[in-house]
């Protein structure tokens, strides 16, 4: 029997065609609809931003309504916040992940520490907010920029337990294997061998929370509350860009409106380059 | 198993194994091994894939201990104290019995802190004397011409062939009296292979060597006796000469000759 050649009109294949380019249509239209929100976000932020956007945002503390101002006290209290926050959490998340990846792998209650933590990481920050409120302000009677901090830190530790465990398992064994071989212990093998050769990956978590907890406003509202003055005590309570944000954008002051586009501008843009510099930084990695 | 005495020089046995079991969780996959390995001798390991010869060599510095469920039983004898006992510090073994693995394994270093990581590890050396160290350990593993230009660039940056000597070279920085080789060519090309097989016959003359090798004219052209392994069993250990041109086992003639494995 002579074999049918197959030609465009065979009806299967023509219909799968159609099928497909059908598929294609629908996924192009929502990758562009998806874009487009993102386009018109960032197109109101720096269209608006840029407007209150001037040397006095930097220099001048936020203001009562009706006059102008500045945003000095709450960029100088998210970065006081964020930083300290961060200098808690990393060495804790970082910590764990190791147990979880390198010491804890092949023990029968790492699983259920992921898991744990997977819940944690998605965890709302109302919900921690609440938590830190009960059990730091509370008790001492008052809000304070500590309690923020410790906010912000159980919020970021999940964030690095789960990058850190990440990066150290896609260390080949073989590079432990031959450390230890060397009669290295296993201490010195994780530290001077495995960090290494993760260390791009472990960066790229410590900065994806930096950028995760400096938006937080939700877990902040009930723990360092907000400043209207300067104030660098941590345990008196202080004001952050987000919360500064939620405050002035539900004002009627036009002042304090262009003040809190100003703010979202700046909060975006930092995230948007620590997310660029995690990016690049886990880029070399991967390439190497 | 005894290889027949040739009778010209005297043979120490460096390592013993002596009724050696070893399990993966509950299947075995050794079955009551007893051999020697000869001090200054080259021995092969030989015998197709998942017969038990790269575990034999993993047992050799309780590489196994890295995981849980991997057991030894029975006695391993190095120098006459047996290393499976609980009382062995396992870094202090492997200091002594050294290993190269399949895949280089350069640690994400400069070339000279991949050798002087080891020798750190157990000595506070001056400068010069890690300077020292480290160029006659490179000298050794064939690698000191090519790379003594470049000793602080990457591991990394070298081709798979000089990794792997650097492999060899970190190894013998801490003078092992044991060199254990997992195939250390059969992931290198043949100039590459040729170049780590000089090496292992200018270490000979020192060092034990214990070498796992999928490539029979390797085994023939580097090895002083041949251990040949088939599902978890030692088959035949004999002088290479003797494996190679007249086996007592037909099991080895098959194999040998590519009938099967």
């Amino acid at each position: 029997m002579a074999r049918a050649s197959i030609t465009a009109d065979n009806p299967f294949y023509r219909r799968r065609r159609i099928r497909n380019n059908v598929a294609m249509s629908l996924s192009v239209i929502a990758a562009l609809l998806g874009l487009t929100w993102l386009a018109l976000i960032l197109g109101a932020l720096i269209w608006q931003g840029f407007g209150g956007m001037s040397l006095q945002v930097f220099t001048e503390m936020t203001p009562p309504p009706g006059s102008a101002g500045g945003l000095l006290n709450p960029i100088v209290g998210s970065a006081m916040l964020v930083g300290a926050a961060i200098l808690i959490s990393a060495p804790i998340g970082i910590l764990a992940g190791t147990y979880l990846a390198e010491y804890g792998r092949y023990s029968r209650v790492t699983p259920t520490i992921r898991f744990i933590n997977d819940i944690l990481l998605s965890a709302p920050s109302i919900v921690i907010g609440l938590f830190i409120y009960e059990v730091t302000v509370v008790p001492m009677g008052h809000f304070s920029g500590w309690a923020g901090i410790l906010a912000l830190a159980v919020l970021a530790i999940p964030i690095m337990v789960r990058t850190t465990e990440d990066m150290l398992l896609l260390v080949p064994n073989e590079l432990r294997e031959a450390a230890s071989a060397l009669g290295t212990p296993r201490s010195y093998v994780i530290r001077r061998v495995a960090y290494k050769a993760a260390r791009a990956g472990l960066i790229t978590g410590v900065l994806l929370a930096i950028a995760r907890v400096s938006g937080e406003t939700a877990p902040l509202l009930f723990t360092a509350l907000n400043n209207q003055f300067w104030n660098a005590d941590l345990n008196q309570p202080i004001a952050s860009l987000p919360v500064v944000i939620f405050q002035f954008a539900m004002s009627p002051y036009a002042e304090w409106q262009d003040l809190a586009w100003a703010g979202a501008l700046i909060i975006t843009l930092f995230v948007l380059i620590t997310s660029i510099i995690a990016r690049a930084l886990g880029a070399t990695r991967g390439s190497k | 198993m005894m290889p027949r005495d040739n009778g010209s020089d005297k043979l120490h046995a460096k390592v013993e194994f002596r009724k050696l079991d070893f399990f993966y969780g509950d299947s075995q996959a050794l079955y009551d091994i007893n051999m020697s390995v000869y001090e200054n001798k080259v021995t092969a390991f030989i015998g197709p894939s998942g017969c038990g010869k790269s575990t034999l060599l993993r047992v050799l510095n309780r590489m196994y201990d890295l995981y849980p469920r991997q057991r030894a039983e029975g006695e391993v004898l190095l120098d006459g104290e047996n290393i499976l006992a609980d009382r062995q510090d396992v870094n202090l073994l492997r200091a002594r019995v050294g290993m190269v693995f399949q895949k280089p394994t350069p640690f994400p270093m400069s070339i000279y802190d991949n050798i002087a990581f080891g020798i750190r590890l157990y000595e506070k050396l001056r400068k010069s004397d890690l300077d020292e160290r480290v160029e006659t350990s490179l000298q050794r593993a064939a690698l000191w011409s090519e790379v003594k230009d470049k000793l602080g660039s990457s591991g990394l940056s070298l081709s798979g062939g000089q990794q792997q000597r650097l492999c060899i070279a970190r190894t013998i920085a801490l003078s092992p009296e044991v060199i254990l080789l997992d195939e250390p060519a059969s992931a290198l090309d043949p100039i590459s292979t040729a170049k780590i097989e000089e090496t292992i016959d200018e270490l000979k003359k020192d060092y034990t060597i214990a070498i796992v090798t999928h490539n029979m004219q390797q085994a023939a052209r580097v090895s002083n006796y041949t251990a040949f392994m088939y599902l978890g069993n030692l088959v035949e250990f004999d002088e290479t000469s003797t494996v190679f041109t007249s086996p007592k086992e037909s099991r080895t003639q098959d194999y040998i000759t590519g009938r099967f494995g």
